[in-house]
């Protein structure tokens, strides 16, 4: 069964429109890469899912429950129902591009902060959850105490992975995860994120790294200038690439 | 000096013979104005950084008109001001109320130091970081869930060094509270000064007690600072 079925998006941004209608199907434990240069609407696309941004056009379900939407005045649609909505972003997780932890908790206060303020969790169950999600992402009892700005970028985003794990989510969104990070710091990630998919987790990733798109999705969408250009299994829109401007794209990026 | 200690240090501490006096009176006004002023801040500071206009403008104004006049201004206009009005004196409660120095004195320094905090906060609260919010709004917090565990807290860990400013400057406002014949510790060296002609010596024991409240003051929001703002501070090695 389909986990996440996004159809027809549109999204415009004034007269510019930045989704030309893209629609996505994630199966339960499917890891779907969203690649393209930047412009090409990927980042816009997945906040739309969440309702960060607003689409004009399309919808969205999630566990065949389908978001009922409204318009408001600027002609854009919005969650008519905000329990609705709280709900839906509860098994949504996302993991941003520069992490958005929250600055004043410790990392196990960020970890613990919605399961206990949004899912209902005992503070116990909840640092039972944080530590063994922390452990998953390779961060020990030590780092619990500390604050995010005394971290590594690499270590953030572990945290905020581990965050986003200690909801455990549906359907996991990662916003070009790896994007901020010095060189070194990007393997750490990305290892984490591959044990993820590995466990069968449900993942929709854009990223610019196409060794992750290749190795570890099972599904690639190629976006360009907010319509799917190409889209499929990794080995055949890799190794079989048919449109021009995604070999253009591959043999930029490759360099 | 002697003389003043011995035959005044009552007065400048707690009590005048017949009433609280001096440290004491100081210190009430000081923490009631200051805990009325952040309650009634927090709900305005919200307002003030509000989108809707309505709710908006009016603090604005408010604060505008606070910030934009004199304190002493102000305790006159409550003191006698307000109770010049016929309306005042007729209806019961009102005319209870203003009749009494210490309500208008603290309704003044209250609305005062409200003003200024508002500002502080809304300044705070539109700092916080955009990512930060998002990522409430992401794991599903309702608007009051991101305000109260998010935005506030984060909020008044960053306002806190302009708020200690801010009640200090309140300490040293809270000395115009004699023109309402409340007998903070300024109206004790006034009177002290006026019946002994030691001005050095009356206003120097004064100012030396404001010191002293000031160094406490200074030394709590030192150790808050320490607590709250751990995560702003370059780790300890």
């Amino acid at each position: 069964m389909e986990k996440l079925v996004v159809k027809d998006l549109h999204k415009s941004y004034g007269s510019h429109e930045v989704l030309k209608g893209i629609s996505l199907k994630a199966k339960a434990g499917d890891v779907i890469s969203i690649i393209g240069s930047s412009g090409s609407g990927k980042s816009t696309f997945l906040r739309c899912i969440n309702f960060l941004e607003k689409p004009n056009a399309g919808s969205i379900s999630l566990g065949g429950e389908e978001i009922t939407l409204q318009k408001n005045k600027q002609g854009e649609l919005v969650p008519a129902d905000h329990k609705q909505l709280q709900a839906m972003r509860a098994k949504l997780a996302m993991v941003f591009q520069h992490f958005n932890l929250w600055s004043h908790m410790t990392v196990l206060e960020n970890v613990i902060e919605a399961p206990i303020h949004v899912l209902g969790l005992s503070r116990d169950e909840a640092i039972a959850r944080a530590e063994k999600y922390l452990r998953k992402v390779g961060l020990d009892a030590q780092a619990q105490a500390k604050y995010p700005a005394h971290m590594s970028g690499g270590q953030q985003q572990r945290v905020a992975i581990a965050r986003a794990l200690a909801m455990e989510p549906e359907v996991m969104l990662f916003d070009e995860p790896t994007s901020a990070l010095d060189p070194e710091l990007v393997g750490e990630v990305l290892k984490v994120m591959q044990t993820l998919a590995e466990e069968g987790r449900t993942m929709v990733v854009v990223t610019h790294e196409m060794g992750f798109a290749r190795n570890v999705s099972n599904h690639v969408m190629f976006l360009h200038q907010g319509r799917v250009e190409e889209e499929g299994h990794p080995d055949e829109v890799f190794g079989n690439t048919k449109s021009e401007r995604l070999k253009a794209f591959l043999s930029g990026s490759l360099k | 000096m002697i003389d003043i200690i011995q035959q005044y240090w009552k007065a400048f501490l707690w009590s005048d013979g017949y009433h609280l006096s001096g440290l004491a009176v100081t210190m009430w006004l000081l923490v009631v104005s200051i805990a009325f002023g952040f309650c009634a801040s927090i709900p305005l500071a919200i307002a003030r950084v509000s989108k809707s206009k309505w709710l908006s403008s009016p603090v604005w104004l408010f604060s505008y008109v606070f910030r934009g006049t004199p304190l002493y201004i102000q305790l006159l206009f409550f003191y006698t001001g307000m109770y010049s009005l016929d309306v005042v004196r007729e209806v019961g409660f009102l005319n209870h109320f203003f009749r009494e120095g210490y309500n208008c004195t603290i309704l003044a320094f209250g609305l005062n130091t409200c003003a200024y905090t508002t500002e502080i906060f809304a300044g705070a609260i539109k700092a916080t970081p955009y990512g930060e919010i998002e990522a409430g709004r992401a794991y599903g917090m309702s608007k009051f869930t991101l305000y109260r565990r998010v935005i506030i807290p984060s909020a008044l860990r960053r306002a806190l060094p302009a708020y200690s400013n801010e009640v200090i400057l309140m300490l040293h406002a809270t000395t115009v509270a004699f023109t309402a014949t409340v007998p903070d510790i300024l109206k004790v060296a006034r009177d002290a000064n006026a019946a002994t002609y030691d001005s050095f010596d009356a206003f120097g024991l004064a100012a030396l007690i404001y010191l002293c409240i000031t160094f406490v003051l200074v030394a709590l929001f030192r150790k808050a600072e320490s607590k709250w703002l751990a995560h702003l501070r370059p780790m300890k090695a």
